[in-house]
């Protein structure tokens, strides 16, 4: 988790493009994460941001173009196992129903291969880990009985018990409550601080801009890629949201008293 | 006040707890039983298996007299007979496979599944019927049958699974489609050799299942299943939980996400056609099912879902058969309808303590 100059990026887009069929989800993206950095990846809904990530990650291969992970070309397999620590919305549906303990859900981190016995290291690792996120004391308890923002951090820890480098998160603040979500905003920087490099997909642009270093926006094409500083939301968000962002953005600075 | 009474009542039932051994230790005690259960049973089908050996066929002599003592306290004329142990042995092997296959099944969203790929191994049945009727190859038993239908199911599991990765629809529409597909194969081809042969088998046993049918072949069949299962998901019980629980995150951390998809379906595939003989094509899936529903309700934890699931499904095996023995009903519908009742019981009582837990 120590970042030093020279090494590889964390992740590399070359011009990639996806597309589902005729439709086109990501098109000629371009774009560098150095290891240590907080993206946030910014869109409306369906523009291709999950699709950007899961290209990041080596889920989805690119039609066109490049994906490099820690230098390596993105593909999910024993070479990165354990470097990348992810939470889909999707992960965190299941959370919900089936029943798993706290602390079973953040051991998955150490599971490597089949027939493998977890060890003693194995175990303080994911002590470690429950206790940096602070839901050491809800460790036995099963995940569907957690708040969602305490469910987050069960996913945060689970990477962190893995050892992993780079935490990628989607949406993962959805149905959490604004103080939590603060909360676990502040673990996100905390980690970041330590080394850990950050991608984030948020559809609320107040906590990108106040968390990370640097912004994407895309809607299909990428419409802004750099520092956070420089990241004229408005502008940027009319020009790729089109009409209707002006009216998202709003709502947004309605909604929450930007802090 | 309120607080005051629901204190009292948190301490009277700490107090009561004491005294009653542990959920654990509960649990530990159960799966003893169910252990030892199995190595009994396992045992008889081997020494049955062996018994043209001297040793061995004395043995099994024993192991039968032993059933004529349990009769004789029992008042039952069960335990005495051989072909009656194939068909508990059998049963005893599903109440193990079937809840722990039928743990990462249900929880991958999947439940159907077991219902398809009986209605799969339906059709393998028919397919065997027609190779053991026509080709003459093989012997015309139920162990041939078997073979063929674990073949075709195992086929079906791949085929599946082939589908739903290419089907541009949702996830259970190759399901339907396999369903009725294979369950309507399986009849054109049992009434065409119907039409051409003498079908010694009555299709029904396999429809409905029976306690009686239960050929040597395969019950032998079915402990040899039985072992490699229980083998193959303890030693991948993390990857397999992994990707029950989070196949995007399984993937980014180095899990073969599709290998695992496949042996569990293949899995599935096979426990299906063992439990087949006993509770048949229509009620398979609800030993795969039903257990695991009652067991998730209660868990505190997944392992502990793993091992009541075993322990509902055992219960729900023993239980259906001592209704069935009892007043002579068939064994497949006396078996679900005890698993569907120990899930009730199991909702009924969570019912309770969610509110119990909500008043604290």
């Amino acid at each position: 988790m120590v970042t030093d100059e020279g090494r590889a990026p964390a992740v590399e887009l070359d011009s990639v493009s996806f597309s589902y069929g005729d439709t086109p989800a990501v098109r000629d993206a371009s774009l560098t994460l150095d290891c240590g950095d907080f993206l946030g990846l910014v869109g409306p809904n369906g523009s291709g941001k999950t699709t950007l990530l899961r290209i990041m990650l080596g889920l989805l291969e690119p039609d066109e173009g490049e994906a490099r992970l820690f230098g390596e070309r993105a593909v999910s397999n024993d070479e990165n196992a354990g470097r990348v620590g992810y939470v889909s919305q999707k992960s965190s549906d299941r959370g919900g129903t089936m029943p798993v303990t706290v602390r079973e859900t953040v051991t998955m981190g150490r599971f490597s291969e089949a027939g493998r016995r977890l060890s003693d290291d194995d175990r303080r690792a994911v002590a470690d880990a429950l206790e940096r996120v602070g839901i050491e004391d809800l460790a036995d308890r099963r995940l569907s009985a957690l708040s969602g923002g305490q469910r987050q951090r069960a996913y945060i820890a689970r990477a962190l018990a893995s050892e992993a480098d780079l935490l990628a998160l989607d949406e993962p603040a959805t149905g959490v409550d604004a103080e939590s979500r603060d909360a676990f905003y502040g673990l996100l920087d905390e980690l970041n601080d330590e080394g850990m490099t950050v991608v984030l997909i948020e559809h609320d642009i107040g906590v990108v801009t106040e968390h990370a270093d640097t912004v994407a926006c895309i809607n299909v094409d990428m419409y802004y890629h750099g520092e956070t500083e420089d990241f004229d939301a408005d502008e940027v968000l009319a020009e790729a949201y089109g009409e209707t962002a002006k009216m998202l953005h709003h709502d947004h600075s309605h909604g929450h008293s930007h802090g | 006040m309120r607080q005051h009474v629901y204190e009292a009542a948190r301490d009277a039932a700490q107090k009561v707890r004491t005294y009653l051994p542990s959920r654990r230790r509960t649990e530990r005690a159960g799966l003893v039983v169910v252990g030892a259960l199995s190595v009994v049973v396992l045992v008889f089908l081997v020494l049955d298996f062996l018994r043209a050996y001297p040793p061995f066929g004395s043995l099994r002599e024993q192991f039968l007299v032993v059933g004529e003592w349990m009769d004789f306290y029992l008042g039952t004329r069960v335990f005495r007979y051989g072909f009656m142990w194939h068909s508990i042995a059998t049963g005893v092997l599903i109440g193990v496979v079937a809840p722990l296959v039928g743990v990462f099944v249900v929880h991958k969203e999947m439940a159907l599944i077991g219902e398809t790929l009986a209605h799969t191994a339906f059709a393998g049945v028919a397919v065997g019927l027609l190779l053991t009727g026509f080709v003459a190859v093989l012997p015309t038993t139920g162990g041939a049958l078997l073979l063929a239908a674990l073949v075709v199911s195992v086929l079906g599991a791949v085929g599946l699974q082939w589908l739903t990765e290419r089907a541009s629809t949702y996830g259970d529409v190759p399901i339907a489609v396999v369903l009725s597909g294979s369950f309507a194969v399986g009849t054109i081809l049992i009434s065409y050799g119907r039409d051409r042969m003498a079908v010694a088998i009555d299709i029904e046993d396999y429809l409905f299942g029976s306690a009686a049918v239960v050929p040597s072949e395969g019950a032998y069949m079915m402990a040899v299943l039985a072992v490699a299962v229980v083998a193959v998901v303890v030693h991948s019980y993390k990857p397999l939980l992994y990707v029950t629980f989070d196949e995007q995150a399984a993937r980014v951390a180095g899990f073969g996400v599709r290998r695992y998809n496949t042996l569990l379906i293949v899995l599935t595939a096979v426990v299906v056609v063992g439990a087949m003989q006993v509770l048949g094509v229509i009620l398979v899936a609800a030993m795969l099912v039903v257990p695991v529903a009652a067991a998730s309700q209660v868990s505190l934890s997944f392992r502990e879902t793993v091992y009541l699931s075993v322990l509902f499904g055992q219960v729900a095996v023993l239980g259906g058969y001592a209704f069935a023995v009892a007043w002579s009903l068939p064994p497949g519908g006396s078996i679900v309808v005890t698993a569907i009742a120990i899930y009730v019981v199991a909702i009924l009582v969570t019912d309770r303590s969610v509110t119990a837990l909500s008043a604290s």
